[in-house]
This record gives C-alpha cells, sequence and structure tokens, in this order.
C-alpha cells in the first residue's frame, strides 16, 4: 500500500488541470475587456448588430437544448426495450463520432436549394431546372443552425440517457406505474423523469452552453448579417486594427454573461417545473392516447436527426469523388478520384498531425481518469458537487471566454504554436469527456472480484492491470474512441493554441468551407469522419478478439 | 521618405556601376546563405486549392534552387497573420517570431506599414526586381495609393472581371446601368461577395466608380464633410437592385469560391471574379461549364497587385527575401500566369525579359474564356485604403444587419 502514494493525489492534480486553464483563461480575457477606459465595450456597443446577434446566441442555444432533450426523453419514454431502440444504440457511437464541423457541411450540401435534397426530386418532382431562390442555409432565424445543432446534440444527450439509465431502474418503475394503469408516455413522465432528469442536468447544462457559443457551426450553417456573437468574436479576434481584439474580449465577456444568464434561466424553468409536475403526478393521468403519438414523433424525430447527418455525410463523400456536378443532376456526370489524389500528400499529412495530438492528449486523459476511479475506489472517495462541477467547467464556459486569454498565455510563455500546448488543450475538453463515459462502467463493476483477488494474496496493483483493467477493457476503448473523436473535432482551441501552425483535419475543413471547394471540403470532411469511426470500430473489434476464447466476456447483445 | 531615397540615389550614383553591382551580389549571396536550411512560414489565404498547389510548388521550386522549405500556414483571412503578428509585439516577441512571408494588400499593408510592423524596405534590392514593370503597372509600387516603399513585394496582378455562363446568358450586360436595369429585371440571378469580403468591397468601388459624379475624389483620404453627399448615388444604386439580388439581399456569398460555386451551381447567371483567368482555369479543372465567358464593364474595372510582406519580427526573413525573390523569377511568373495553374496575372515587364524568358510566356494559351489584355480595357487604380475601410462598415449598417 506504499506505493499508493501519488495515486491519492490524481483527482487534485486533474482538477487542477481542467480548472487552472480555464479560470487563467478568463483572466487573461476580462483583463483586455477591460483596458483603456472599456474601450473595448464601447465598441461593441456601437456594433450596429449586436441585438440580433445576442438574440440569436440565446434563441439557438436555449431552442437547440429544448428541442434535443424533449427529443432525447421521447426516445426513451417510447422506444425503450424495442427493436427501434437497439438500432439506434448501434448508430450512436458513429454519430457522436462525427465531428461537428463535419456535419455542419453534411447538412449544409443536403440542404441547400442546390443541395442534394433539391436535385434528388428536380426537375421531375419540382419543375426546378435552375436552383430556387431560396434563402434555406445561413437564414436570418438561424434555424439551419438549430436543426444541425440538434441533429447532432441528440446523440451527446441519448448517449447520456443511456449512462444514467440503470440508476433510475426503469424497467421497474414502469411496470408500477403502467400496471396502476396509466400509459407508457405518462408512466414515464411521473416515475422515471424525475431520476433521469437529475442526472441530465449537467449534460444538458453543457449542451445549453455548447449550443450558445459553437463557433465552427455557426460559421458554416449560422445567418450572416450578422453572425451569431461567438463567431463575430472569433471575427474580430483576426480584425487587423489593434481595437479588434479589445473589441473580442468585450464581446467574449458578454458571450460569458448570457451563457450564466442562460443557464440561471434554465434552472429556474426547473424551479418553476418542479410543482408542475408534482400536481401533475398527483392528479393521475393516465393519457394512453398520447402513446401512439409520443411514439411516432419520437421515431419521426430520430429519423430526421440521424437521417440528416448520415444523409449529409454520403453527400459529402459523393461530392470527393465528383467530377462535374451541376443541378440538377441527382449524381454527378462522372466520378473521378483526382480530388483524393492531389489532396493525398496532405491529406496524409494533416491527418497524422491530427491523429498523433488526439492520440497523445486521448492517452493523457485516459491515465489521468484511471487514476482518479482507482483512487476513489481504493480511498473510498466520493466526488463531491464541487468536483462534478469542476469536471464540467471546460464545457460550461464558452470556449470564445477563455481561449483567447490562454493563448495569450501561451504566446508569453513562448509554448504557442507547439504540438504539445495544442495537446494541453484538447486535453482540457478530453478529459471530462473520457471520465462520463468511463466512470459509469468503472464504478459499477462488482468489488466482490478485487476482494476475492485481495483475499488470494494480489496487491491492489495486481487486481488493477490483471483483473480490473482487463475486464473493463470494452469501456476502457469506447472511453478512448470518445476521446479521439472530441480531440478530432477541436476547432478553436486548434487554432487559437496552435497559432495557425498546427493544422488538423477540422482546422482545414473549416476553412475550406469558406472557399466553396466543395470536393476538397467533402475529401477533409470525409477524413475527419472516418477517423473517430475507426476508433469505435476498434473499440467493437479488440475486445471480441482478445477474449475470443472467453466465454464470459463475450459480447453479448 | 523623399529625402532618404534622395540621399540614397547620391550615394549610390557615387559609386562605380560595377562596383555597386558586385557590393549588391556580395550582400546577396549572403543572404542566400543564411536562407538555406530555413523554413520559412508562409501565411496565405487557404480557401483556394489552386492557389495551394501553386504555393507548395513554389515550396519546391525553393528547395531544389536555394535550400529553403516553404510551409504555407493556410489562411481563413489575411487579417489572421496581421493580428498574430500584432499579439507578438503585445506578447513581446520582437524576434523569432512566427509569420516569416504574408500574402497581403490593401488595408492590411497599410495597417502594418502604419504600426511599424514589417520589416524592410527590401524589395528593391531583390535581383529579379529589374524585372517587374513599374512603369507599365503603377500598381506594383503602389498599393491602395500607398506607395509601397520596398516594405511589399509585387508578385501578381489581378483586375475585377465578370463571369457568365454563355448557354444561359447570351448577351451579359456591359455597363453599371445596364447591370442594374438587369438584376432588376432578373431578380434573384446576381449577388456579390459579403462586405467585408475583398471582392465583395472592390464590387462596391466599382459601383462607386461608376456613379459618383466625379471618381477621382477616391484617390484621396475620405473627406468627412462632403462623404455622405458623394456617394448617395452609389446606395441609390444599391438600394434599387438589393431587392433583386439573389435571396432577396437577404444573404451573401462568403467570398469568390463561394460565389464561384453558385455560378457554377447555376444559382446565379453572372459572377465577378479578382482574376481574370479564373474562369477558364475552373473550366480546365472541369468544375465551371466550359460555356463560361468573362466580361468588363466600359470604362474599365479596378485592378491591383499582390505582395508578399516580411513582419518585422519575423524569424527567417533571409529565406523570406529568397521566396520573395523566387516569386518574381521568370518561370515562376509564366506558371502563375498559365490558366491551367492559376491564371494570375504577371507583374514582370515582358519586353525586359530575354528570349527563353520571354518564350515561356509567349507559349500560354491563356484560355477560352479568359480577356486578351486589350480586350480586358482599363485598369482602375485602387481608392484610397480609407475609402474601402469606410465603405464597407457604411455597407454593414444599411445592409449587412438585418431589418
Amino acid at each position: 500500500m506504499t506505493g499508493t502514494g501519488p495515486l491519492r493525489w490524481a483527482p487534485g492534480l486533474t482538477l487542477c488541470l481542467l480548472a487552472v486553464p480555464v479560470a487563467a483563461g478568463l483572466i487573461g480575457t476580462l483583463v483586455p475587456a477591460f483596458a483603456q477606459d472599456a474601450a473595448g465595450f464601447r465598441a461593441l456597443l456601437d456594433w450596429p448588430g449586436l441585438p440580433r446577434a445576442v438574440a440569436l446566441s440565446v434563441g439557438t442555444g436555449l431552442g437547440a437544448t429544448l428541442i434535443s432533450l424533449v427529443i432525447t426523453l421521447l426516445l426513451v419514454a417510447s422506444l425503450w426495450g424495442s427493436r427501434v431502440f437497439a438500432v439506434i444504440q448501434q448508430l450512436l457511437a458513429p454519430l457522436l463520432a462525427v465531428p461537428h464541423a463535419a456535419a455542419a457541411l453534411g447538412l449544409a450540401f443536403l440542404i441547400a436549394p442546390s443541395g442534394w435534397l433539391a436535385r434528388l426530386v428536380s426537375p421531375w418532382a419540382t419543375g426546378w431546372t435552375q436552383p430556387p431562390d431560396l434563402l434555406i442555409l445561413n437564414d436570418p432565424l438561424g434555424l439551419s443552425l438549430l436543426l444541425g445543432l440538434v441533429s447532432k446534440e441528440v446523440p451527446f444527450l441519448f448517449l447520456m440517457a443511456l449512462a444514467a439509465l440503470p440508476q433510475t431502474d426503469m424497467a421497474r418503475r414502469l411496470n408500477v406505474a403502467q400496471s396502476l394503469g396509466a400509459g407508457r408516455t405518462a408512466s414515464f413522465a411521473i416515475a422515471v423523469f424525475p431520476s433521469l432528469y437529475r442526472q441530465l442536468r449537467l449534460p444538458l447544462y453543457a449542451v445549453l452552453a455548447y449550443s450558445m457559443t459553437a463557433v465552427d457551426m455557426a460559421i458554416i450553417l449560422g445567418p450572416t448579417r450578422p453572425t451569431s456573437l461567438s463567431a463575430q468574436v472569433v471575427i474580430w479576434m483576426a480584425d487587423p486594427n489593434l481595437t479588434g481584439r479589445s473589441t473580442a474580449a468585450a464581446g467574449a465577456v458578454l458571450q460569458l454573461v448570457l451563457v450564466l444568464g442562460a443557464l440561471a434561466l434554465w434552472a429556474g424553468a426547473e424551479r418553476l417545473g418542479k410543482p408542475v409536475l408534482t400536481r401533475i403526478a398527483f392528479a393521475g393521468p393516465r393519457a394512453h392516447g398520447l402513446d401512439p403519438a409520443a411514439r411516432l414523433l419520437a421515431i419521426i424525430a430520430g429519423l430526421l436527426c440521424a437521417g440528416a447527418l448520415i444523409l449529409g455525410l454520403a453527400g459529402l463523400a459523393l461530392w470527393s469523388f465528383a467530377g462535374l456536378w451541376q443541378f440538377p443532376d441527382a449524381v454527378p456526370a462522372n466520378l473521378t478520384l483526382a480530388t483524393w489524389t492531389r489532396a493525398a500528400p496532405d491529406l496524409v499529412l494533416t491527418g497524422g498531425v491530427t491523429l498523433g495530438i488526439a492520440a497523445l492528449a486521448t492517452l493523457m486523459s485516459l491515465a489521468l481518469v484511471l487514476a482518479c476511479l482507482e483512487a476513489e475506489h481504493r480511498f473510498a472517495l466520493t466526488p463531491g458537487a464541487g468536483a462534478i462541477w469542476v469536471l464540467y467547467l471546460p464545457l460550461l464556459v464558452p470556449q470564445v471566454a477563455f481561449l483567447p486569454g490562454l493563448q495569450l498565455a501561451a504566446l508569453r510563455s513562448g509554448a504557442e504554436g507547439t504540438v504539445l500546448a495544442v495537446v494541453a488543450a484538447h486535453l482540457i475538453f478530453v478529459l471530462p469527456y473520457v471520465f462520463l463515459s468511463l466512470a459509469p462502467a468503472w464504478r459499477a463493476w462488482d468489488g466482490r472480484i478485487a476482494v476475492a483477488g485481495l483475499a488470494l494474496g494480489a496487491t491492489p496493483d495486481r487486481v488493477f492491470w490483471r483483473l480490473r483493467l482487463p475486464m473493463l477493457l470494452r469501456p476502457v476503448l469506447t472511453a478512448t474512441a470518445v476521446g479521439l473523436a472530441v480531440s478530432i473535432g477541436q476547432y478553436l482551441p486548434t487554432l487559437l493554441i496552435g497559432g495557425g501552425r498546427i493544422e488538423t483535419l477540422t482546422t482545414e475543413a473549416v476553412a475550406l468551407s469558406s472557399g466553396g471547394n466543395r470536393r476538397l471540403i467533402g475529401a477533409y470532411a470525409l477524413l475527419q469522419m472516418v477517423l473517430p469511426a475507426l476508433g469505435f470500430a476498434l473499440a467493437l473489434l479488440l475486445p471480441a478478439l482478445v477474449f475470443r476464447n472467453r466465454r464470459g466476456m463475450a459480447v453479448s447483445g | 521618405m523623399l529625402r532618404r531615397h534622395f540621399l540614397l540615389a547620391s550615394a549610390l550614383a557615387a559609386l562605380t556601376a560595377s562596383g555597386h553591382m558586385a557590393w549588391a551580389q556580395d550582400a546577396w549571396d549572403q543572404t542566400l546563405a543564411e536562407a538555406k536550411g530555413q523554413t520559412v512560414y508562409w501565411h496565405a489565404w487557404g480557401g483556394d486549392p489552386k492557389i495551394n498547389d501553386f504555393i507548395a510548388w513554389v515550396g519546391e521550386q525553393a528547395m531544389a534552387r536555394h535550400g529553403v522549405a516553404i510551409e504555407h500556414v493556410k489562411l481563413a483571412s489575411t487579417a489572421d497573420a496581421v493580428s498574430r503578428v500584432l499579439a507578438e509585439r503585445e506578447a513581446g516577441t520582437t524576434s523569432g517570431g512566427a509569420v516569416d512571408l504574408i500574402w497581403i494588400n490593401g488595408e492590411n499593408f497599410a495597417a502594418m506599414k502604419a504600426e511599424g510592423l514589417l520589416f524592410g524596405p527590401f524589395a528593391e534590392s531583390l535581383p529579379n526586381w529589374p524585372l517587374v514593370d513599374v512603369a507599365g503597372k503603377p500598381a506594383v509600387v503602389t498599393d491602395f495609393t500607398l506607395p509601397t516603399e520596398g516594405y511589399e513585394s509585387p508578385w501578381a496582378m489581378a483586375q475585377l472581371v465578370f463571369e457568365y455562363d454563355s448557354a444561359r446568358l447570351p448577351e451579359p450586360p456591359r455597363s453599371l446601368a445596364a447591370l442594374r436595369d438587369w438584376i432588376i429585371a432578373h431578380p434573384g440571378r446576381f449577388t456579390y461577395p459579403q462586405p467585408p469580403d475583398y471582392l465583395g468591397t472592390t464590387f462596391l468601388k466599382q459601383v462607386a466608380y461608376g456613379t459618383l459624379a466625379d471618381p477621382s475624389v477616391m484617390q484621396k483620404p475620405l473627406d468627412e464633410a462632403t462623404y455622405q453627399a458623394t456617394v448617395a448615388p452609389m446606395w441609390d444604386w444599391l438600394d434599387a437592385v438589393t431587392p433583386a439580388l439573389w435571396r432577396g439581399g437577404k444573404a451573401y456569398p462568403a467570398n469568390e469560391p463561394a460565389l464561384g460555386q453558385l455560378l457554377a451551381d447555376a444559382e446565379v447567371d453572372i459572377g465577378l471574379a479578382f482574376n481574370p483567368g479564373r474562369a477558364s482555369a475552373e473550366i480546365a479543372a472541369g468544375t465551371l461549364a466550359d460555356t463560361t465567358r468573362t466580361f468588363t464593364l466600359e470604362g474599365g474595372t479596378i485592378g491591383n497587385a499582390s505582395f508578399v510582406a516580411i513582419p518585422f519580427n519575423a524569424a527567417h526573413k533571409a529565406g523570406a527575401q529568397v521566396v520573395a525573390n523566387l516569386l518574381l523569377d521568370p518561370e515562376v511568373q509564366a506558371r502563375a500566369q498559365d490558366p491551367n495553374v492559376l491564371g494570375f496575372q504577371t507583374v514582370l515587364n515582358l519586353s525586359s525579359l530575354d528570349d527563353t524568358a520571354r518564350a515561356r510566356f509567349d507559349a500560354l494559351d491563356l484560355g477560352i474564356a479568359t480577356l486578351s489584355p486589350d480586350q480586358l480595357g482599363p485598369v482602375l487604380l485602387e481608392p484610397h485604403a480609407s475609402w474601402m475601410v469606410r465603405l464597407s462598415q457604411d455597407w454593414i449598417e444599411r445592409y449587412g444587419v438585418a431589418q
């Protein structure tokens, strides 16, 4: 037991690694915002687009969060236990792995007036020989952005719900409620929802903060007159005038205040909703009529989300092999490898850098998370509410609010633009996801196995290496794949901390998206999606291979 | 500045011609020696694969000829590089900076020069400088009315042209008035990139050239007292066409390639490019229909030069100068002018070249959609940078925020 000293410090160290950069970055952003008589704030208030950009940020953020939550709950409430539910579970990992930028680009190709959907039904059904003059992409209300956000956030919330379900005792509660005569939807709402929601709360807050401040998705799908506030902050940061940076800092502070305000609003709504739900429960509605509608709605919404992602990515793939592809042809006139052969050297290099950064950040995160969880087990620690909040901190504080400050700190220390600095920045975002993905399975492991091992004379280290880790190989590999996917999808941290010198598939894809070359964008986005998908495939295949002669470890279901 | 040039000129005149040549050669040899083995981080807009390929090719040449490697840092906007240098100075990085070379002109150059963020003057002492057509193309030393004074070196000429598909539009409108009538008669079939995008702002200036009572006022810094009255006719023109623009003027393409994609998708019938050879190059690449053609307006269109500049704190100044000089090499210039490669106009004076160098240009097939130099018509000078900034600011206030 003497060798366990360092392990005891793991949780504290991990929390510091998350909290310190966020706090330092926030300070680094706050100072320039208030410098020179708050000139940045005055420039911000003078910007004619401000009211609309604020409304967009709040509107798309709250809208996307609410819609994603409703869809997730509908899916769980009406499809749980069905065959469709199993299909959705299978689709979840690949959908979750799609980086936001690739999803947005795929969606853009799909729904544009000259996009794939319009091509598929033209001219035979619509009579369109030219693309219709419809404002779908970059619409002023941000509806395309909303759709893109929802299609990416539903898989995340769904995964979080899946992780939380075992602790809600859903099957028995549904049984009891239904045997008392309530319909399925009503049973879920009254008996399961309250305990499920308690565990979905922080992930929901993260979704809200992300949806309000997404930069890459807003650049690709969002309105342009004006853009959302966070996208405008990034534009200001690139302004050649000196004033741009302080305006950007002021905008970042406002964005932070907006996110805090929206979170408070959401928490307030929770408070108001609680007595309402209690009253409904006491009224004892059966609402059998609701069930078919809820089921239909769940299937439609699920199909829309998955379909938007899958069709969009298929469109991207097709564009990367397309020769001349004029409207309204449903498929390209000819297929060619020209895009891929020309881009191959760049793709290989950029893909390698992307993967290297992702692998380093993920391995470091995994080591820290495993150390934390093992420390939790050995020293019987229970993470307090504060620790959980710190874990969520990088997901709750808007990236545009603390990354500029962090960039300045990196510049001063000379670390900016190095691969290691980018890895460290990615770690801040990868670690929480790895933890969230691994912790439930790790904690659910039967502790009696460890007791048996210890009783047979094994050291705690031996129990960890020979029993616990191999038995939990599957969740560990899944967490690794989640970590890789999160790192591969990072845009702003790579751009700012990498100083433009570290190029990943994501920064390249977003830079290219401004250029409108669909073939090349298709190639980058496809690769951006394939890399994490490979990670998930490995997470499925490896355990099956390793445990091929261990019947007890066979992949069930 | 004039005084310094005068002193320099008299000092040079005092030297014997051969002595001067030998001295310059020595200095350049030293630069070459210093550059060998350096990696030049060239920050250049990365939204166009053709340009990216060209820069990669220049990198191969630099490595083969001078042992200099080029790392293309692909930017979404040139301003990214400017703000990077600015951030470095704020952080006290006065040497060993991340940016060695920037593809630059206009307001970014003006901002960097005014802030003292540039290394130089260096351009006019490059060995290939005598080949540059200073007399015939004054834009190579005057960047948006600001004298470059050797703080940036030109590498390509550009001129605004309109692109259209002759299969859909047999006879395009060739004056600003005709364009206005055509847009109103064909709603939803024309747009321009959203200012402050470069091409979008250039289009605004082109409209100003065609509508202002006296366009020559734009060669001077704008005068606040008369500005509103002066530009009123330009806003009238835009107010008239905006409801008939693509998407009713409620959205705009982001930049030149995005607009080019709209033309390729037949979402619009007339596009714009700041590169007379773009359409031919896109046809050659198989992304535009081969019935695409280009035209310019009666009275001429705006033209300018693209430059490269070196930040004051660049880590590899010698390598950066070697690349700037390489970009003026006739072989490199001829390749840039090849419509299958870039289709950029050369900055060199063709009559100053030797026969082999000249033959490279004569052998070029400019491409099916590219106008010959005499068909291109007059090149209008860029207005003073203050106009560009103000026009795009006012545009944002008028049209850039949904009402």
